[in-house]
């Protein structure tokens, strides 16, 4: 489903990419983990183009994304994007963020993204809040709003930059908890994470990511119960 | 008590002399309808250009980019009387355009360019993730600026923009060197008529501020109004 070849970035002479290469399958749930700094949220960025990689090339469902930059907004439009600091629109009601991309992009009747907007705020556990202005709402709520206006636009694959790293703590698990069931539903998904307890539990393979590389990847028993790098063993020794 | 009938006769003097007598009061009804036209026009027209300005200094295209600073310094670095003449003499020397049209481009190619940096700093003051989630959701940038950024940019810039509209309006005090008889000439006319030396300036200077409180009252309106969806 998405295929990353020999993947480069970088901000004028820092590396941040240095030389990525796998592959996501269909329904598949891929957690990123690595130190800060290691690359993991400009490699996602790199997978619906927000980052220009320098070198390499993404494909999703066999189509180039660099080489379709023409047709870039098109292929934006399997891929939803959950950020770190939610970005909801302020002047929008809930509903509004919702439902613009669909209406506008899709072609959506009102009523009919509307109803698909409420069906999508029950999904992620939120009601009577389709009127509410984003800063009227909690930070997990926020988020989770966020990811109603993702799916929004049936994306293909789900990108999730660090979804709860902006949340306070008790927030974290009805966040956790709504992305556990869109995981559940078989979406494919790549969240780049710092709750190991998540990407434990509900991935299907985790990648270890230091220094621009994918240093190790594996199932999420061998990942995190026999680490085999040595900087994988450093980095979970210090947050587990 | 003489002192002061004395005074208030004169005063009346002056009131009849510069306001009633032959109709003068239409110098200054007319010359505030051409002023408050040129204002308008000029605003609306230097909207535009600066909004044109403001996206092209946004974008990474260095031929637009290099166009529009050039405007900018240029229109910047010169006083507007020399703007309006040059305008007017030189560049619609032979059109038959009439003198207010050109009066109103001329300031509105003068505010546009200040209007431009209080758009493209309010758009700039907008998160950058906004952008961000707008493209990741597949709006294109011209979609995404349209129903994300600008809305919001626009709080950020309209206290500038109302500051903008109103040294516009006294700006236009200008119209008179191509002849246009806005309602600083107006009061000029009536001095040459009656001599009187302050009375009529007194009398556009009062018009010249009622407006401008208005025009603030109006504009604190419209911000509260704006602040309401935060």
């Amino acid at each position: 489903m998405i295929k990353v070849v020999d993947l480069y970035k970088s901000f004028g002479s820092l590396e941040v990419l240095r030389g990525i290469n796998n592959e996501i399958h269909k329904g598949e749930v891929v957690c990123i983990i690595g130190p800060s700094g290691s690359g993991k949220s400009t490699f996602l960025r790199c997978l619906n183009l927000l980052e220009e990689p320098t070198r390499g090339e993404v494909f999703i469902d066999g189509v180039s994304l660099t080489e379709h930059r023409d047709n870039i907004n098109k292929l934006r439009q399997k891929t939803g994007m959950v950020f770190q600091q939610f970005n909801l629109f302020p002047h929008m009601t809930v509903m509004e963020n919702i439902t613009l991309a669909p209406i506008k992009l899709k072609g959506m009747k009102k009523e009919e993204a509307r109803e698909k907007a409420v069906s999508l705020l029950r999904k992620v556990g939120l009601y009577d809040k389709d009127n509410e202005y984003p800063n009227k709402l909690s930070g997990g709520q926020k988020q989770r709003v966020a990811i109603a206006r993702a799916l929004a636009m049936d994306p293909e694959i789900m990108l999730f930059d660090e979804p709860t790293s902006a949340l306070d703590p008790e927030m974290v698990g009805e966040v956790l908890s709504a992305m556990k069931q869109l995981a559940l539903e078989g979406i494919t998904m790549v969240v780049v994470t710092h709750e190991m307890g998540f990407a434990r539990e509900v991935g299907d393979r985790i990648l270890f990511m230091d220094e621009g590389m994918i240093v190790e990847e594996n199932t999420p028993e061998e990942l995190f119960g026999n680490p085999k790098n040595e900087r994988t063993q450093s980095f979970l020794s210090k947050v587990l | 008590m003489t002192v002061i009938m004395e005074w208030i006769a004169k005063l009346s003097d002056e009131i009849f002399f510069n306001l009633i007598r032959e109709d003068r009061y239409l110098y200054f009804v007319k010359g505030l309808g051409i002023s408050l036209q040129l204002t308008f026009y000029a605003a609306l027209i230097g909207g535009c250009i600066g909004l044109m300005l403001a996206l092209a200094r946004l974008t990474n295209n260095r031929l637009l980019n290099f166009i529009a600073t050039k405007y900018i310094d240029i229109i910047r670095g010169t006083p507007v009387v020399v703007q309006l003449l040059i305008i007017y003499f030189a560049i619609f020397a032979t059109t038959s355009l009439p003198k207010v049209t050109v009066a109103s481009i001329a300031f509105g190619i003068n505010s546009g360019a200040y209007v431009a940096e209080l758009i493209r700093a309010g758009i700039q003051a907008v998160d950058k993730g906004q952008m961000e989630a707008a493209r990741s959701l597949g709006l294109s940038y011209a979609q995404a600026m349209f129903y994300i950024v600008i809305p919001q940019a626009i709080k950020n810039i309209l206290p500038g923009m109302g500051n903008e509209v109103i040294s516009l309006w006294k700006e236009t005090a200008i119209a008179g060197f191509i002849g246009l008889e806005d309602l600083m000439r107006g009061a000029d006319i009536v001095r040459a008529r009656t001599f009187s030396n302050y009375t009529p300036y007194l009398v556009i200077a009062l018009i010249y501020y009622y407006i401008t409180i208005s025009m603030t009252a109006l504009l604190g309106k419209l911000e509260r109004r704006m602040r309401k969806s935060d």
